[in-house]
């Protein structure tokens, strides 16, 4: 395990990354950073704390301002000839890193598991094996110690489906394997966090990108029992790995003017508090 | 219609879909009590998934060494191509024996061949035997459910149900009462009739015997009163071996109610004395599924609906929203199967969440197969006009980094300032239940660019 340089350590935060920037091994790692298109456009602030958190740990951290969608939205609508240039454009704009990163199981398991048949074969390894959602890089690649600072609130984890069952970021309630729950390690130092118990940890959403609105009715039921679920458990702040499950239920409880924050992982990571509770 | 249209409908009230979201997950949380009880259950879905796959590889090796050991103990074995093929000789069975009633044990494959009302056509009464079954048999309804055939209907209903069928006391719902009643009701029915029809679960090739689980017992009534029993038999029901059933036994009851197994595990190797025993091996539409590669595994499946119960869509739309004899993420891969046009929604009514793939417990990547029907059907053009035209302009959007931050700038500021009511309009459909996020100012783009300065 690393020593804990970002929470205890005594120099000033810029010294902090000038010593990483010039000392240490990470320096030579190019990290691309992948801000999906919805996180760019709706939620910058997302995208920031990203930023925020790689650069806490020393990275010499690159946006390639040419990049647009992961291609997710065409793709699962069955649509592969409209998302193949897409995904080609991904490629290519990432070409240059060698760890693409982003704040989203979803597009990264796009990324990772669905470019077959999209680009060519070498290609589609060669960018899986190198592109990580922001947590599992965190845990995984960087192996960090998990940040101590106070974040004193009942959370209820979102569990996106994406994450768990295509990236499996953590153990799911049908399968009998032992995972570490890569989201709820980087959580569990803060100070003051409680998690909530809820009574289905890792049922969808409703979300589930044009399922949302050519099955609104569905997908609006599933996002108000998550609600339901979160509210029962006592949360005050529901977080999760992915923006779009949070969009949904976001627009759900905004609606219903119900006392619950919804907060980005990355933006609890990076210090953020949350704004009404 | 649509299953958008049917689940819409579903949805409306409240009330009810929650009861059925409940109630179906009541089982499936019964199934992880069960599965997590095992230790070996992860390594058990994977010995059952590789049973499977190879018995798909040699299929047409095994079927006939089913036939010859069958055919051997006395078993009478019909092939059947399709649905057509599988009615004609069940009824030509029927009608050379006289037969006037037909005590019939649940098979999902009769309902995938509408073996009922063509029966009934033809003069034959047919009684469902199973509990759930005779319930949606007397409402005139389909199963929707491939193995709670009723759980659509509260108590209550089947109360008055009975009460109008039975003549049981109005307004007495107690489930004890009404199925005593059922019970003696369908006593008379297995007495009477003239035939049993039995589905199957399991036949392996090596004895040439078949297994039908149930839990009331209705099949083991059926097949040895009347003297002659037919099994109906999807060809993708064969294992190889004998000691290959336990795997599947072990997996059936557990990932389909979270029982360890079911009451009755009945084996039939060959007639009663004095009886007939036939078997029809019926393929409709499966060798097209066995030649696909992307769809091939489907073919696993055992027929539990751990998919069923565990999908949210399902449980918050009922089984009759798909219409399609099989409900629920294996119903929306082997639908568009049977009929692409018909059941092109179906691929649509599911979020991807891959809940189904990971209870499934022969392995079967159900999600994944659903996304490649996406595809299939796109290329088909089967997607909604409007869904495809819509994919299209993303497509071109996306490809142009400029494109892309200008239609971004140009959406956010219209959010930002355009008027609720026209924001919020008829065509919204995100919107008619859900705020839009707030349109930030900037960018991420933008901000990070104002950042390095």
């Amino acid at each position: 395990m690393l020593p804990d340089y970002h929470w205890e350590c005594q120099f000033t935060p810029a010294i902090q990354l000038f010593l990483l920037r010039s000392v240490h091994p990470w320096r030579l790692m190019r990290v691309g950073l992948f801000i999906p298109c919805y996180i760019d456009q709706l939620y910058p602030d997302v995208g920031l704390a990203t930023l925020e958190v790689l650069e806490s740990h020393g990275l010499d951290v690159h946006y390639p301002p040419a990049q647009t969608c992961c291609g997710q939205p065409m793709a699962n609508t069955g649509c592969n000839a409209d998302a193949k240039p897409v995904a080609q454009h991904f490629l290519t704009t990432f070409e240059p890193y060698d760890y693409v990163v982003g704040p989203s199981g979803s597009c990264v398991a796009m990324v990772r598991h669905h470019y077959h048949g999209l680009i060519d074969e070498a290609a589609e390894h060669r960018l899986a094996a190198k592109t990580f959602e922001l947590c599992e890089f965190l845990v995984d690649v960087l192996k960090v110690t998990p940040p101590r600072h106070a974040f004193p609130y009942r959370v209820g984890l979102h569990q996106s489906c994406h994450g768990l069952r295509e990236l499996r970021l953590g153990p799911c309630t049908e399968a009998q394997v032992s995972r570490v729950n890569k989201v709820r390690v980087l959580l569990e130092g803060l100070q003051g966090i409680e998690f909530c118990n809820l009574q289905r940890p890792d049922e969808c959403c409703g979300f589930g990108g044009t399922f949302a609105v050519a099955e609104e009715a569905v997908s609006c039921m599933m996002g108000d029992d998550r609600i339901a679920d979160h509210q029962q458990a006592g949360a005050q702040v529901m977080t999760a790995g992915d923006m779009s499950c949070l969009m949904h239920l976001e627009g759900l409880i905004r609606r219903q003017r119900k006392p619950l924050a919804v907060m980005h992982v990355a933006q609890i990571l990076a210090g953020r508090q949350p704004q009404q509770v | 219609m649509s299953h958008a249209t049917l689940a819409t409908e579903f949805v409306a009230d409240r009330k009810r879909a929650a009861w059925h979201d409940s109630a179906l997950w009541f089982v499936r949380s019964k199934r992880d009590k069960c599965a997590q009880a095992l230790p070996e259950w992860e390594s058990l879905r994977e010995i059952a998934s590789q049973i499977k796959q190879h018995t798909s590889s040699r299929l047409a090796e095994y079927l006939e060494e089913f036939e010859r050991n069958a055919t051997a103990n006395g078993i009478q074995v019909h092939w059947a191509r399709d649905a057509a093929e599988h009615n004609a000789i069940v009824l030509r069975l029927l009608q050379e024996r006289n037969v006037k009633l037909l005590a019939k044990s649940k098979s999902m494959l009769t309902e995938e061949c509408h073996l009922n009302p063509y029966l009934e056509k033809h003069g034959i009464e047919v009684v469902d035997t199973d509990l759930g079954e005779r319930i949606v048999q007397w409402r005139n309804e389909p199963p929707s459910h491939i193995v709670l055939p009723a759980i659509h209907i509260k108590k209550e209903e089947v109360g008055e149900l009975f009460h109008e069928k039975l003549g049981t006391i109005a307004g007495e719902f107690q489930p004890e009462y009404l199925t005593e009643a059922a019970r003696v009701h369908l006593r008379q029915k297995f007495l009477e009739a003239d035939a049993g029809l039995t589905g199957v679960n399991f036949a392996i090739a090596e004895t040439g015997g078949f297994v039908v689980c149930t839990n009331e017992g209705n099949a083991d009534l059926g097949a040895s009163l009347p003297s002659l029993h037919i099994a109906s038999m999807g060809i993708e029901k064969l294992i190889p071996k004998l000691h290959h059933l336990g795997v599947f036994l072990r997996l059936l009851a557990r990932s389909a109610t979270g029982q360890p197994i079911t009451t009755y595990s009945s084996h039939f190797h060959a007639p009663r004395l004095g009886g007939e025993l036939h078997v029809v091996l019926v393929d409709n539409g499966r060798s097209k599924l066995l030649a696909s590669e992307e769809f091939r595994r489907s073919l696993n499946c055992i027929r539990c609906g751990a998919c069923l119960n565990t999908c949210p869509v399902y449980r918050r739309s009922g089984g009759h929203s798909y219409e399609s004899p099989v409900a629920g993420p294996i119903g929306s891969v082997l639908g568009p199967a049977r009929d692409a046009a018909k059941n092109a929604s179906l691929p649509f009514a599911c979020t991807l969440c891959g809940s189904c793939t990971d209870v499934c417990p022969v392995k079967i990547p159900l999600h994944h197969q659903l996304l490649a029907w996406r595809k299939e059907l796109a290329d088909e053009k089967l997607v909604p006009a409007d869904k495809r035209f819509a994919m299209k302009m993303a497509g071109l959007l996306f490809r142009s980094p400029w494109l892309y931050a200008t239609a971004g700038r140009v959406g956010r500021f219209a959010l930002r300032f355009a008027p609720r009511w026209l924001v919020y309009n008829r065509l919204n459909g995100w919107g008619r239940q859900r705020e839009l996020p707030p349109a930030p100012k900037k960018s991420f783009r933008q901000l990070f660019r104002e950042r390095k300065k």
